[in-house]
């Protein structure tokens, strides 16, 4: 099997490639890695100079971010007893935990208007591209370019009108809110995306669906739609990735009720200071299931990065 | 099947005529599927920028409301234009968006003909390096704070060790000097994935039998690479650039977290100015017409851009 060509590079070129590519690779890692050891450290460890690298691991960081601690009385300490693990950690300090802290609810809001917003954009986006990629539209190019051209609007020039007109409906701080301004941002990348995925389906399938009695309903869900399953579900990590990470829309227009962990992570506060291990604890909660799922997904994710780029 | 004359005549109507007796006209469909898009992008997109056009033209304030709203002609156009700090935050944005664009054009076109060598554990790599540009710019942004501290950070404490600089004797987001590249160096770890990847694409898509050709015309290497990679996998960088010049010229989250602007001014992008002036100075008419000068801007460098970058695609 290997013939040998001019464009395949040598062994020693590949070796090199790989080391250099390794590296860049280790040292792009390190403020990842960072993130996750700092959530184990205790604050003292976290700032230590010279930084530690070994240390001995606590869960303070992840007890200060999902509880609320009070300072205490010695005699009240010893009257009464940790009632948990989590509650002799915080002792150490002269604490006692009081109650959860917001970043749990803070979490679910995240999870509530990404997965809604995802929901939404790829319901709304993939009847769109059907109808761009099958139908005779009036305009569609035009159609196509103003869909895309939505995005070029800095977010901050676009929340100014939209936090007046969220006022005056009562949109404001609510979840329906955040996930129909998500859905409005996502909607264009999805449109292109899937018109991409629905042009490359066969034409053909559908019309021997047709032929055979279905409506052209059935014949959308029942032959178009499995086809592009591959095409949606990469199309919805991408609207998902977006709405859970997105920050100036959030910070904008949330406040309480609604508002996403992207602003509320930075705002965890300490004793005297900024508390890094419960951030950092925070940072991984929050970052991890993107990494897992760009590691589990990576096929499809890169084709998509590069597919939708490239077609535009 | 009965043998009743309705369905003989049921089974001998032509396709179209069926599919459109049985259900919509295709028409019809066209416009239920698309519109309910089109009238959310007309709702939360296109009527926003309208009501900014038309608040740009007043005194607005959106904290107070029951100010009478004064219609003030092209006042505040003119008054951004002629502002000399609103010129400084333009070349801070300036400043940022040419070097983030250099080093990750250099950077990401590296890694990208690295990566095409097709070593061993290239797919896992790729994947290993692209994991920044997937996460949240201000969870992130705001770690890099940390990793930034002038005594314990471990930015500090790495370039302390490399170079023997004391780690307490420079300020990355504290010092005039130091902090634009601040912002430049994550943004930079950032992004420089995304172009790597379209790159990555570019150099893909060249086939084989044009180098085998230029073999044969005994082309050395450095010439294949300047007459045949860099033409070929011109148009996807310029698209690279193209996305991340809108990206960074509207950026915000990354850049807040890390910085807010700071020091004095010397980080305070378009963005968050424009941020300033809405959210927390509540000069909403001035802030629209700001936020319309920005979009112009965009929208007018990115058609250029979209011409010249026809125009390679054409060769």
């Amino acid at each position: 099997m290997s013939s040998y060509t001019v464009t395949a590079p040598s062994s020693r070129q590949k070796w090199f490639a790989g080391t250099m590519v390794v590296i860049y690779a280790l040292v792009t890692m390190i403020p990842l890695v960072w993130i996750m050891i700092t959530g184990f450290k205790s604050p003292a460890d976290a700032i230590s100079y010279p930084p530690k690298v070994v240390f001995e691991p606590t869960l303070e960081g992840y007890v200060n971010l999902f509880t609320t601690r009070t300072r205490q009385t010695e005699e009240f300490l010893n009257a009464n007893p940790p009632q948990n693990w989590a509650d002799e950690i915080v002792r150490k300090y002269d604490m006692v935990i009081v109650g959860q802290s917001k970043f749990g609810e803070r979490f679910m809001n995240s999870v509530i208007i990404g997965f809604g917003s995802t929901f939404l954009s790829i319901f709304l986006g993939t009847l769109a591209a059907y109808a761009f990629s099958r139908f005779k539209i009036p305009l569609a190019d035009d159609l196509l370019f103003f869909i895309l051209s939505t995005r070029m609007m800095p977010p901050i020039a676009v929340a100014i009108p939209i936090f007046l007109m969220y006022r005056n409906l009562g949109l404001s701080d609510t979840h329906l809110g955040m996930i129909l301004l998500y859905t409005a941002v996502n909607i264009s990348l999805a449109v292109w995306l899937l018109k991409g995925f629905i042009d490359e389906i066969p034409r053909e399938y559908e019309e021997a669906a047709l032929i055979d009695g279905y409506t052209r309903f059935q014949a959308f869900y029942k032959v178009v739609l499995p086809q592009a399953a591959t095409g949606i579900a990469s199309t919805a990590i991408f609207c998902l990735i977006f709405a859970w990470n997105e920050y100036a829309f959030a910070v904008l227009l949330t406040s309480a009720t609604a508002q996403t962990a992207p602003p509320f992570i930075p705002t965890i506060i300490g004793v005297g200071g900024l508390d890094w291990p419960a951030v950092a604890a925070g940072a991984t909660i929050f970052l991890l299931p993107v990494m897992i799922f760009t590691i589990l997904l990576r096929k499809h994710l890169l084709r998509g990065i590069t597919f939708g780029a490239v077609r535009k | 099947m009965s043998d009743r004359t309705i369905d003989r005549v049921a089974a001998a109507t032509p396709a179209p005529v069926a599919r459109k007796i049985k259900g919509l006209s295709d028409r019809a469909i066209a416009w239920i599927f698309v519109g309910p898009t089109i009238f959310l992008l007309l709702a939360v997109n296109i009527f926003p920028l309208i009501w900014t056009i038309r608040l740009s033209f007043t005194n607005f304030r959106a904290n107070r409301i029951n100010r009478e709203t004064e219609w003030i002609g092209l006042r505040n156009y003119e008054r951004i234009l002629t502002d000399l700090d609103i010129w400084l935050n333009m070349q801070a944005t300036a400043h940022f968006l040419i070097w983030t664009i250099v080093l990750q054009v250099l950077i990401g076109f590296t890694l990208a003909y690295l990566i095409n060598k097709n070593f061993r554990g290239s797919p896992f790599w790729t994947t290993v390096i692209v994991l920044p540009m997937m996460l949240s710019p201000a969870v992130v942004g705001n770690f890099w704070k940390f990793l930034y501290q002038p005594q314990i950070g471990l930015f500090n404490y790495i370039v302390s060790f490399f170079t023997g600089k004391d780690p307490s004797s420079f300020e990355m987001l504290g010092q005039v000097n130091l902090a634009p590249w601040s912002i430049v160096i994550v943004d930079t770890w950032m992004w420089t994935p995304f172009v790597m990847l379209i790159c990555l694409a570019g150099l893909r898509s060249i086939p084989d039998y044009i180098y085998e050709a230029a073999e044969i015309d005994r082309a050395s290497k450095l010439r294949q690479f300047f007459t045949i990679t860099i033409p070929m996998v011109l148009p996807f960088l310029m698209l690279a650039v193209l996305f991340r010049g809108i990206e960074n010229f509207k950026m915000f989250d990354l850049v807040v977290q890390l910085t807010g602007g700071g020091p004095g001014s010397t980080t305070e992008l378009t963005s968050i100015n424009l941020k300033r002036e809405a959210f927390e100075k509540w000069r909403t008419g001035y802030a629209s017409a700001y936020a319309i000068i920005l979009f112009v801007t965009v929208f007018g460098l990115a058609s250029i851009y979209v011409k010249a970058l026809n125009k390679v695609k054409e060769r």
